[in-house]
């Protein structure tokens, strides 16, 4: 028996389609963000607050994946910009292939922002390159605070972990602290951002930082 | 539970691969899984076993070298694999570490029938 070394990305496949997206967004100067959580964590939620925040010129689209229904996009359609459910069937995450597909009939030309809520699940999204310039973590109060360290892929994969339903802390034991430090300890520089999608408390930390995602995002275009 | 879909992922490879080896069949192929790969080894075999059953490729074993999260230490410069949830320097306890692998999702190599040379090569 001979081996031979191969070296080779088991999800090249996918990787290539991501590679050819994020080459678009580029073009386009489109900053792309993929947002990952458990089922619940209030993704859907972090985008409705997101999208009543911005005037109606804003040039912003949402692309919403579920295994079933298209009750997300429905939620998200009511503030009037673009928004296109994925529904897996039954597939537990997006794949690239699923947003090539998705995005083909828009003028990406119109677009500045492409926001992606992925299917609830912190374990398969990590796996798959969408084309996003980052992942972004949501995790609630109502879970369990060592979650960074039980799913620490999607962890270390996020620029930003956004900790969400901060309203209920008096009334949950979610030692945040502890959510935090197990967050940097396997994300070393993550960012952290804390709101409540039912208060909008903290919206303008989020709001904040996609800004200047945003201005980091087209220097980085001018530059280029 | 994405392991059937990154176990096709593999075996689409190993279709592409047999065109380079006309002459031998393929009999093993080496997978690293990271860590932070977030596939888990077991559902792959698992899954990796059910969808060659039966097929043109059997028989085709998997083999999987599991990586740790590994780092080097910026403050000591030691080299060391990191507990699941604990990435401080076992040496000096410090935070201030680089991340040097640990996300591997890659088939490593394949074992094919001796004298099965790889055409074009």
């Amino acid at each position: 028996m001979e081996r031979v070394p191969l070296e080779r990305k088991v999800l090249s496949e996918n990787d290539r389609i991501a590679a050819d997206l994020r080459a678009r967004f580029a073009e386009q100067n489109i900053l792309c963000l993929n947002l990952i959580s458990s089922p619940g964590s209030g993704k859907t939620s972090l985008l409705e607050r997101t999208l009543e925040s911005f005037g109606p010129r804003e040039r912003v689209a949402v692309l919403t994946g579920d295994i079933q229904t298209e009750n997300d996009a429905k939620r998200l359609a009511r503030f009037g910009f673009p928004v296109k459910q994925i529904t897996t069937g039954g597939t537990c995450h997006l794949d690239a292939r699923m947003i090539e597909r998705a995005i083909q009939d828009w003028r990406l030309e119109d677009i500045d922002l492409l926001l992606i809520e992925n299917v609830g699940n912190l374990v398969c999204p990590s796996s798959y390159d969408l084309g996003e310039a980052s992942k972004l973590v949501v995790l609630s109060v109502t879970e369990g605070e060592d979650k960074p360290l039980k799913y620490p892929s999607i962890f270390f994969k996020s620029e930003v972990v956004i900790l969400n339903k901060i309203d209920l802390l008096p009334y949950v034991p979610f030692d945040i602290a502890a959510a935090e430090e197990n967050a940097r300890r396997t994300h070393k520089n993550v960012e952290i951002i804390r709101v409540s999608c039912q208060t909008r408390e903290g919206m303008n930390d989020w709001l904040a930082w996609l800004n200047r995602k945003r201005e980091s995002s087209r220097a980085a275009a001018a530059a280029s | 539970m994405h392991e059937m879909g990154i176990a096709n992922s593999v075996l689409d490879a190993i279709r592409e691969e047999t065109l380079r080896f006309p002459d031998g069949h393929i009999y093993k192929v080496g997978v690293r899984i990271g860590e932070l790969a977030g596939v888990d080894p077991d559902a792959m075999s698992f899954c990796f076993e059910a969808l060659v059953r039966g097929t043109e490729l059997e028989p085709l074993a998997l083999e999987i070298e599991y990586c740790p999260r590994r780092y080097q230490c910026e403050a000591c410069g030691r080299s060391y694999a990191a507990s699941t949830d604990d990435p401080a320097c076992p040496e000096c306890g410090r935070m201030e570490s680089k991340f040097l692998g640990g996300d591997e999702l890659e088939i490593a190599f394949l074992e094919v029938e001796d004298g099965a040379r790889a055409a074009g090569t």
